[in-house]
């Protein structure tokens, strides 16, 4: 009993081991063979279209929501001290550097994270993609390659979008209902967050994400097994493992960017 | 240099891991025979295709195409090779996001600088030959089993290769389909001058249409011979197979433990 518990570890763990392996040489053969994705840029504008433009509608009005929800729940906190002018500070600092990439980046993984791995899967599973290597067509430079690109460089532009929102939101909800100084929302805002310090680093931050979700979205398509259990599992995985991988990268990056700052 | 055969399997082995799959098979294909590969489900035909379509490598003994040896070839190499070579597989593998037009069109654009207008009039011409160049504009969710394999099989030939590889390519079709393909793979390989290898378990439809059959069972090579040969062959398990027995060498009866025991009727007379 002992000993077949023991093997089993050891079996999963050689397996999980050999999985990573394979995760990191993927990884390393999308970046080789990227050149298509650049030469041909209609393929990539391509699938920036299904897992850019397509996420658009939930990133926006996701975005509005969480910025409303910033105005009501920061100027309960900031009236408190009698500081309601600095509710624009608050909005924009919560959503440039956090909430923005984030919450946008976990939508992302669940709109078009799940959307890329069963698409993949499927095209495994139908032999479309044996199909295109005994075209003489690369899948990794064809297929894999431009929706890596097209998520990496959707996930800045929208997490952009959704903080634009976010700020719009808590403005509605800030000046418009509540009635904080207009004037005051806008110009500590200005004066508060730096280019830098907070925009720069929050996209820097979702270009990570961006890589690390269409990372996980296309290995996991390529690896999962041909069957409608394989890619369903698949799928639940993808948003699952890129999710917490948000979550953790958010919190190293976060602690080498913010340290020790105000 | 031109070879006479454009296949050519030497003493090939492979086994998946630890299970042997194929034991030593010789095989050849002459330029411009249909050849059939001939078994019952898991025998290693598909296995077979995949060796000769370089998408695995033997592991032991040569396979050769069109003088080429597969076993030392890296990748850009290979695919050099592929251009020679068309594919069927079982269910087409149509690319599901692109009408049927642009299936065709897809090796052409890849690997030729064709204007349009030029690719344009090819795919005409393949899709004609398949009969389904009114079929252009469909997506592939809308075709039938048969014409779907039908596209494909255009999209097999866009690019005029010398060998055209198909993987079970009656399975699942209906009676008037079944014919449509096994007429257009004769057909063409005539016309075109191409090679057909055939792997499938349709012995009535392959019959009518090939040269010569290599009958694969258990990882060898049990009979070949010419159409008429395998028709008149006294092998028991050639005969069970074309003649559709239920039981003979292969039996109906998966190996298992005595009836009687199984039903807990030790003791009693069964």
């Amino acid at each position: 009993m002992l000993k077949q518990a023991i093997a089993n570890l050891g079996n999963r763990t050689l397996q999980g081991v050999g999985r990573i392996g394979f995760a990191v040489r993927f990884f390393v053969a999308i970046l080789l063979h990227s050149g298509t994705a650049f030469r041909r840029l209609g393929l990539t504008i391509r699938e920036m279209y299904f897992s850019g433009v397509q996420s658009l509608i939930i990133i926006l009005v996701s975005g509005l929501f969480v910025g409303m929800v910033l105005g009501l729940q920061g100027y309960e906190t900031l009236q408190t001290y009698g500081s309601e002018e600095a509710l624009g500070i608050l909005v924009a600092m919560s959503l440039v550097r956090e909430l923005g990439p984030v919450v946008a980046a976990l939508l992302f993984a669940s709109r078009a994270g799940s959307a890329i791995t069963a698409e993949i899967g499927l095209m495994k599973a139908t032999e479309q993609l044996s199909a295109m290597e005994m075209m003489a067509v690369d899948p990794v430079a064809r297929v894999v390659a431009p929706r890596f690109w097209a998520g990496v460089i959707s996930m800045p532009l929208l997490a952009g979008l959704f903080s634009a929102m976010g700020i719009f939101g808590g403005y509605l909800v800030g000046v418009q209902l509540i009635g904080v100084d207009e004037g005051a929302f806008w110009s500590q805002m200005q004066n508060a967050v730096d280019f830098e310090q907070d925009i720069l680093n929050g996209v820097i931050k979702s270009v990570v994400f961006g890589i690390a979700i269409t990372t996980i979205a296309l290995f996991e398509g390529y690896d999962a097994p041909p069957t409608a259990e394989g890619v369903s599992g698949a799928t639940t995985r993808t948003v699952v493992t890129s999710s917490l991988a948000v979550l953790a990268l958010d919190f190293v990056l976060t602690a080498f960017m913010f340290r020790g700052l105000g | 240099m031109q070879h006479d055969n454009l296949v050519e399997l030497e003493n090939v082995a492979f086994s998946y891991g630890a299970r042997p799959v194929l034991k030593g098979i010789n095989l050849t294909a002459k330029r411009g025979q249909v050849i059939a590969i001939m078994g019952s489900s898991g025998c290693g035909k598909t296995t077979l295709l995949r060796l000769i379509g370089g998408q695995i490598k033997a592991g032991q003994g040569q396979v050769r195409v069109a003088g080429t040896s597969l076993n030392a070839l890296d990748q850009p190499a290979l695919y050099r090779l592929r251009r020679k070579m068309g594919m069927l597989f079982q269910f087409g593998a149509l690319f599901t996001d692109m009408p049927v037009y642009d299936n065709v069109a897809f090796p052409l654009r890849e690997h030729t600088d064709l204007p349009e207008t030029a690719i344009r009039d090819m795919v005409r011409m393949k899709l004609h030959a398949v009969g389904l160049r009114g079929a252009a504009q469909m997506m592939p969710a809308e075709l039938s089993g048969g014409m779907a394999r039908r596209v494909a099989l255009a999209r097999a030939i866009a690019l005029d290769p010398q060998l055209v590889l198909y993987d079970e390519p009656f399975a699942g079709l209906d009676p008037i389909s079944l014919g449509v393909i096994g007429n257009l793979i004769r057909r063409l390989t005539d016309t075109l001058g191409l090679t057909s290898v055939v792997v499938t378990h349709d012995v009535q439809e392959s019959l009518k249409i090939v040269d010569y059959v290599y009958f694969v069972s258990d990882g060898v090579i049990v009979a070949e011979g010419t159409a008429a040969e395998i028709r008149a062959s006294t092998l028991p398990y050639v005969h069970q197979f074309v003649h559709g027995e239920a039981d003979g060498p292969v039996t109906f009866h998966y190996p298992a433990p005595s009836y009687t025991d199984d039903l807990r009727l030790g003791g009693r007379s069964a």
